[in-house]
């Protein structure tokens, strides 16, 4: 059993288990902090931003000019943003099998897999996984393909000029992978590929595993995935939420007894607490707005934004903000608010019960109704006729590089009234600020992440118990940042075994059973004999056939009278030869019957010791010697085969043969 | 006993001793007990039993063999020490009902012994009983002692403990002919009931069951601390080798209750401690105990008044051993101070930290809040660490923080320990704020600071967590020094500030109310302490705080309301609501928080918002707020009308307080009481009094004043009481000059409303009332009388013992409820 590790990021995994003869990508997520080296996509021309100066090497040279621009003593490049892939070249991906998609953040690299690989296999998800996806990589397309960029800077990946550029450029890895966005056809063409599924539902491959998805309480659809043969089990955990938020609470249970548990997507803030962040969140909002001041949330637009949305409802009537507008702006806004209401067998139980009043699960319905919340497209059209400050406004991208929030800084980001709340933990937010400095709008860093920390991590593995655990490296020691803080790695026995991105891992583990079945006319003619209460024995003589992975045992066909060597006929080709088998034996030799057979049968003089392990019978004129142990018996006597025959006949007479 | 108990108890002695009649509840029980112990103690026993025989025949009737309650039961037990304490009553019952009572014969053999109830009756009985050497010989006759020592394992803590006092009350009863003199070391000489106890203690300490050296340590203890008599010290010399080899064993047994007899013994005035090995049993238990064990003791022996130098220096040591772990495993020095220095390096005590999770937080919660305990004592150590103790202070929150960065794998195990706990960062954080009452050298003052702040910002902070922060920096900020000369902060104190107060502002926006409330607190004490100096005033006004607190007033949390209510009125008072003034209203915001109050007062649902404009409203009259200063008379009269019709009795009372400050300042003005006046108070002429009663009048202070005067709310009652006879008092020598009026309602109508008023019928307003009425009637309403009344418990008709008795007997029926019904 291998492991295939194609990408370093461990919330955004894309792995390959090769497991009995079936090759399964466990999801492909893909990594857009590389969009981080790239100026922002401004919606409306942004002088600041075209005015930008050219980076010149230090010795001058301005060659890489056009392609590099300097904003506040950072590089950035000045091109269409890409994205670094998960590695293509570890293993054959035409020859994966299977794609088990565990939650929409982590399929975005689809489209990249699915259409440019040779891939031919089946993708599965969850029904809400795939429409939210559909909707996350909807709105990314969208964001890029409508600032279309003349400009495609290649130059600065060079290997050679690549050395020379200031960090973080220089030590960004595998430049020369990094790609453009997919089109959306290739969206299209991907997202067909993929089947539904249920939690719980169990999918045969190949006869070989079975594959079974589990709620993993992180998002929609979320769904940790158990991988398992008759006598292997392999569970994958990825992006999952012990806290009580809107999806269905995670299944802990199914994942008892794995014999390799693979653990990714824990939480990116081990140190933040949700609860306290959301607090923070809310305290921050209404402090900007109270003052006068907009409220920037850059957001993906469906997850959190559900339980901010939530939280803000309790909280604007409480905190004298109901006159205060909130604007949700996302090509997919709409689509994403309403499909969030119907997927309610997805939901935790609180909201799947408001569906049966009938009332709608998320109240941001009635935000909506209110007036309180609305939502655009984009910032063109009914939104500009709309827009009244001070307001909150929800809309993507996190990393700031491209979408509505590029237009909302740029707007916004002179005063020192409005805030930009940072909420989605993807990004490091100095980085995603660093082409908007210099900057007098307040930031406010509140990642909200709800997937599992490591204590979180430490119960769970105490509860669930698997033999052993694999998860990336970043798991396995405290972070960088906090070397003390031991409490912030998996901390299990035997010590987890840690990946990194285009490493190959033979996970520590033997099959040894396989599963047979045994045709009912062979079963009909197997004769058992009980040789201990309620064990019985019966030998078989079968023809093995496997096909499909299935293993079954066929009557053996009837034994052909053996003919000259050259006139064999041509089906026996395909038999295999049947020696004629020597039968079983089984019983135990009651020594003093045996004596007295023995004296029956002419022998005299004998004599018996008992040994440790049983009898010796000693035949002193014949010279010979029969050791009886309990599960052996050997005669010992001296180059007369004859008398060896005759005692060995004595002896098979108390045994039963079959 | 009056003649009408007298009557009504053989019928209620009756109704006890009818098992088939419901007995009176357990309270009416401990009443009537009450009531005999008054009786008993102030006169004679054996004559209330004579002149009462009802009562000698319910305590032969409890013993016949019948199914009586136990309550019952239990009380005659008890009732029959009371009688018997005294020598010559006791005599009287000596003869058969006693022994019957408590021998054997008694429920001790029985069925009702099952009931914990008897057996405490029987212990107290016992108890009130052991006050003269007759009941010595009687204890000893019936052998009662032997069934005490049992008792003390009760399974009823109640009775267990019981049964150990009065142990302690027989030893303390049988060695009391021996107080003459120097008492004897010899065990022959004592009393036999005495030789008899002490053996049992001595049997019990030897023992190996942890429960019996328990009890045995207890009763000592309980001795020690009630008796000082000579007898005592010898005693202790005698058992403390005994107490000593406890400490042999390992664990000690009955750590918890040794603890406690060697404090009782070291604080008891009998014993001179030096001349009985005491300091060298404490010294080496405070050696054997364990570090969770020993905390308690070594606070204890702190404590002592004369207690030598060397044990107080040991016993610090123990006590500062967990906090001198928590700064040696981060890698701190713990300074130059010898006391923490040879505290460190205790295996035990890391041992006992790094064991678990709720071992480490016991521990180190115990040690701060001993430590906040010993610090404002006088006899608490000298040279006191304050500096290493702030450092351990400030670690342990950054352990808890996860902000420290221990280099050891002991600091490590710890931080992981400890990270997120909110009891280790509530007692270090209420520690810290007691180490505020001296400083420190200023980069730990500066890190104090900063790990305030740290937890005033962080999200993670739980609201109770928080308040404690703010309260410590609050301490702090006061503590810091002090220009000489100026009360403002200091300029370090002042960046603080100016640090704390975004935070504050987030603070008063977060949606936990408690922390709202908290933020407004810490502010209302900010700017009751520096409101008036230049500093605080210029960072807070150039702050967004005064604005957010306005807003507060509408949260929808009644306790913020409150809070804010509170704390704009003393901006206002101080002159920090100043909000920029609009064109078209020059002045306006001001008068718009006056406006504001008053709509909170007469509109909000929760009582708390509206008790603080009150106080507010109180608070300006006396400082002459200019918002009021401007019309007070139609201040008065807005405010007064809204609280008279308050249903929230504590804001007419504060209605009532703020009635009294404008009568002060109105009469003030007539009569000046000030001791520093430069003229002498003069006799006022008779015009000047009406004419400085009219305001009042104007403002119906005095309606208002009168209608609470029957106020169904005591303290609303007697409040009006109390400021109308001041009124009364300050009117009194000028009262004959006053003419009467002839408009407006006359004296005789004012008194018939007010009757009516008594009466329950509040409908009726009195109009207009001119001075010379008021005063009239001010003179003709029994006032004395009212406050007289009103002191009156509201059950003092329902107290006496012959309404207890009557209603007793009410309840079984035996007075017939038809009988007032009869005519």
């Amino acid at each position: 059993m291998k492991l295939y590790c194609l990408s370093g990021h461990p919330t955004l995994p894309c792995n390959v288990l090769k497991f009995k003869s079936t090759t399964i990508m466990l999801d492909c997520g893909l990594d857009m902090t590389s969009t981080l080296n790239f100026l922002p996509l401004p919606l409306v021309q942004s002088p600041r931003l075209s005015n930008l100066p050219g980076w010149s090497l230090k010795d001058g040279n301005a060659f890489l000019d056009k392609e590099l621009k300097e904003c506040s003593g950072h590089v950035f490049v000045d091109s269409v943003p890409e994205f670094c892939l998960p590695e293509t070249e570890l293993i054959d991906l035409s020859t994966v099998d299977v794609i088990l998609i565990s939650n929409y953040h982590c399929m975005m690299a689809l489209p990249y897999i699915t259409e440019h690989t040779g891939f031919t296999g089946t993708v599965y998800a969850t029904e809400p996984t795939v429409q939210i996806g559909r909707l996350l990589m909807e709105e990314l397309v969208n964001f890029i393909e409508r600032v279309p960029k003349a400009q495609s800077a290649s130059l600065w990946k060079n290997k050679d000029i690549q050395r020379l550029l200031p960090s973080p450029l220089k030590d960004a890895v595998e430049v020369s992978t990094w790609r453009r966005c997919y089109t959306m056809q290739e969206v299209n063409s991907a997202l067909s590929k993929i089947q539904l599924v249920g939690y719980s539902q169990k999918i045969e491959l190949f006869g070989a595993v079975q594959v079974t998805p589990l709620s993993s309480g992180y998002a929609l659809g979320s769904s940790n995935w158990i991988i398992q043969s008759h006598y292997e089990k392999v569970s994958y955990v990825s992006g999952s939420s012990l806290l009580t938020t809107h999806p269905q609470p995670m299944d802990q249970a199914s994942l008892k007894n794995s014999d390799v548990l693979i653990l990714t997507g824990l939480t990116q803030i081990p140190t933040a607490n949700p609860d306290g962040m959301v607090g923070e969140f809310c305290s921050n909002l209404a402090l900007t707005v109270r003052n006068g001041g907009n409220v920037l949330v850059p957001c993906y637009p469906s997850g959190v934004i559900y339980d901010l949305l939530e939280c803000l409802y309790q909280y604007i009537d409480s905190a004298g903000l109901s006159n205060i507008p909130f604007y949700f702006i996302s090509p997919v806004a709409n689509s994403s608010l309403e499909f969030s209401q119907i997927f309610a067998e997805w939901l935790c139980h609180n909201k799947q019960t408001k569906v049966y009043l009938p009332e709608p699960p998320f109240p941001h319905a009635e935000l909506i109704q209110t007036n309180k919340l609305k939502h655009y497209p984009s910032l063109h059209g009914d939104f500009s006729s709309d827009f009244r400050q001070p307001c909150v406004v929800f809309t993507g991208h996190p990393s700031l590089r491209f979408g509505d929030v590029v237009h909302f800084m740029e707007l916004w980001g002179k005063s020192s009234l409005n805030t930009v709340i940072f909420t989605e933990p993807d990004f490091s937010y100095l980085e995603a600020l660093a082409p908007y400095q210099p900057l007098a709008m307040k930031c406010i860093y509140c990642p909200i992440d709800t997937r599992l920390n490591f204590i979180q991590v430490s119960k769970l593995l105490k509860e669930v118990q698997p033999l052993h655990v694999v998860c990336p490296e970043q798991y396995t020691q405290p972070p960088p940042a906090q070397s003390h803080r031991m409490d912030l790695m998996i901390d299990c026995q035997p010590p987890a075994m840690s990946y990194r991105r285009a490493e190959v891992l033979a996970l520590p583990f033997k099959r040894r059973y396989e599963k047979i079945e045994i045709m009912p006319e062979l079963a009909d003619a197997l004769v058992p004999m009980e040789i201990k209460p309620g064990i019985s024995l019966a030998t078989v003589s079968a023809v093995l056939h496997t096909k499909d992975n299935k293993h079954i045992l066929q009557p053996p066909p009837r034994p052909t009278q053996p003919t000259g060597g050259k006139k064999r006929k041509r089906a026996s080709d395909d038999i295999p030869d049947c020696k004629v088998l020597k039968p079983l034996l089984s019983g135990s030799i009651p020594v003093e019957q045996f004596v007295q057979t023995l004296e029956k049968h002419g022998f005299s003089d004998i004599k018996v010791e008992d040994t440790a392990k049983g009898h010796i019978v000693l035949l002193q004129e014949a010279e010979t010697l029969i050791q009886i142990e309990e599960d052996s018996t050997h005669i010992i006597c001296d180059n007369d085969e004859m008398l060896r025959v005759r005692l060995r006949d004595l002896v098979l007479k108390f045994l039963q043969k079959f | 006993m009056d003649p009408e108990c007298s009557q009504l108890l053989p019928a209620l002695c009756a109704v006890l001793a009818d098992p088939r009649q419901p007995v009176a509840d357990d309270t009416c029980l401990e009443k009537l007990l009450d009531w005999f112990k008054t009786i008993t103690k102030a006169g004679s026993s054996l004559l209330l039993l004579q002149e009462n025989p009802c009562l000698v025949e319910l305590l032969c009737h409890v013993l016949k063999p019948q199914d009586l309650s136990s309550r019952v039961l239990s009380f005659s037990l008890r009732l029959a020490g009371v009688f018997a304490a005294q020598e010559d009553c006791f005599q009287y019952l000596q003869g058969e009902l006693l022994p019957r009572l408590f021998g054997e014969p008694g429920p001790l053999g029985g069925a009702a012994w099952t009931a914990p109830s008897v057996r405490s009756g029987w212990i107290q009985g016992l108890r009130s009983l052991a006050q003269h050497p007759s009941a010595l010989h009687f204890l000893a006759d019936c052998g009662a002692v032997d069934t005490i020592f049992s008792l003390q394992g009760d399974s009823s803590l109640f009775v267990a403990s019981a049964a150990g006092q009065l142990l302690v009350h027989i030893l303390g009863l049988s060695m009391q002919g021996l107080a003459e003199g120097h008492p004897s070391l010899q065990a022959g000489d004592w009393p036999v009931c005495a030789q008899k106890i002490v053996g049992h203690i001595e049997e019990s300490l030897h023992s190996t069951a942890v429960p019996q050296i328990t009890q045995a340590l207890n009763v000592l203890t309980t001795t020690f601390g009630h008796c000082h008599d000579p007898w005592t010290q010898v005693l202790w010399v005698r058992l403390s080798p005994l107490v000593g080899s406890l400490l042999e064993k390992d664990p000690v047994p009955a750590a918890h209750s040794l603890v406690d007899l060697l404090l009782s013994v070291a604080r008891s005035p009998g014993l001179s401690s030096s001349s009985c090995g005491l300091w060298e049993t404490l010294a080496q238990t405070l050696n054997h105990l364990s570090p969770t064990q020993a905390g308690p003791l070594a606070l204890g022996i702190l404590k002592l008044q004369d207690c030598p130098q060397v044990l107080r220096a040991q016993a610090f040591v123990i006590l500062l051993q967990p906090l001198a772990c928590v700064l040696k495993a981060t890698g701190q020095d713990p300074g130059p101070s010898d006391v923490l220095d040879s505290a460190t390096g205790d295996s035990l005590t890391v041992d006992a930290l790094l064991s678990s999770k709720a071992a480490c937080v016991g521990l180190l919660c115990r040690t701060l809040a001993h430590l906040e305990l010993l610090q404002p004592l006088p006899q608490r150590p000298c040279p006191w660490p304050q500096e290493p103790l702030l450092g351990a202070a400030v670690t342990l929150l950054q352990l808890c923080r996860g902000s420290a960065s221990p280099a050891s794998d002991v600091g490590r195990h710890l931080c992981a320990l400890l990270l997120g706990c909110v009891r280790v960062q509530r007692a270090a954080l209420d520690f810290l704020g007691t180490l505020s009452q001296e400083t420190g050298p200023q980069e730990l003052v500066t890190e104090v600071f900063a790990v305030l702040l740290e937890y005033l910002r962080s999200p993670d902070s739980s609201p109770t967590v928080l308040k404690k922060a703010f309260q410590a920096t609050f301490r702090w900020l006061l503590s810091s020094p002090k220009t000489p000369g100026c009360c403002d902060l200091e300029p370090h104190a002042l960046l603080v500030l100016r640090e704390l107060l975004p935070v504050l502002q987030k603070r008063l926006c977060s949606p936990c109310w408690e922390v709202r409330d908290s933020g407004l607190e810490f502010l209302t004490q900010m700017t009751r302490h520096w409101g008036g100096q230049a500093g605080f005033r210029h960072a807070l006004l150039a702050s967004e705080v005064p604005k957010l607190t306005e807003q507060l007033l509408r949260d929808p949390e009644s306790y913020v309301r409150a809070s804010a209510v509170t704390v704009m009125g003393q901006l206002s008072s101080q002159g920090l609501h100043v909000t920029p003034v609009s064109p078209e209203h020059p002045g306006g915001q001001q008068k718009s928080l006056l406006v504001e109050l008053l709509h909170i007062l007469s509109t909000d649902s929760e009582g708390f918002p509206r008790r603080a404009v009150m106080q507010v409203f109180t608070q300006w009259l006396r400082d002459h707020h200019a918002d009021v200063a401007g019309d007070t008379e139609q201040f008065m009269a807005r405010v007064l009308q809204v609280a008279s019709q308050d249903l929230d009795w504590e804001v007419r009372a504060q209605g009532l307080e703020l009635a009294l400050v404008f009568l002060e300042q109105t009469l003030g003005q007539f009569h000046s009481h000030c001791p520093y006046a430069v003229t002498p108070p003069v006799a006022a002429p008779a015009g000047p009094l009406a004419q400085a009663l009219q305001p009042l009048c104007r403002v119906r202070l005095f309606e208002f004043a009168f209608r609470a005067l029957f106020d169904c709310d005591r303290p609303v009652a007697q409040k009006s009481c109390d400021l109308l006879l001041f009124l009364r008092a300050k009117t009194a020598s000028s009262s004959g000059s006053l003419q009467e009026s002839r408009s407006g309602p006359d004296v005789a109508s004012v008194e018939a409303a007010l009757q009516r008023w008594q009466a329950g019928d509040q409908g009726q307003p009195l109009g207009d009332l001119e001075p010379e009425v008021v005063l009239a009637v001010l003179r003709s309403v029994d006032l004395e009388g009212l406050r007289g009344a009103l002191a009156e418990g509201s059950d003092h008709m329902e107290k006496s013992p012959q309404s207890l008795l009557q209603d007793m007997l009410a309840t079984v029926g035996v007075l017939g409820e038809n009988e007032a019904d009869c005519y």
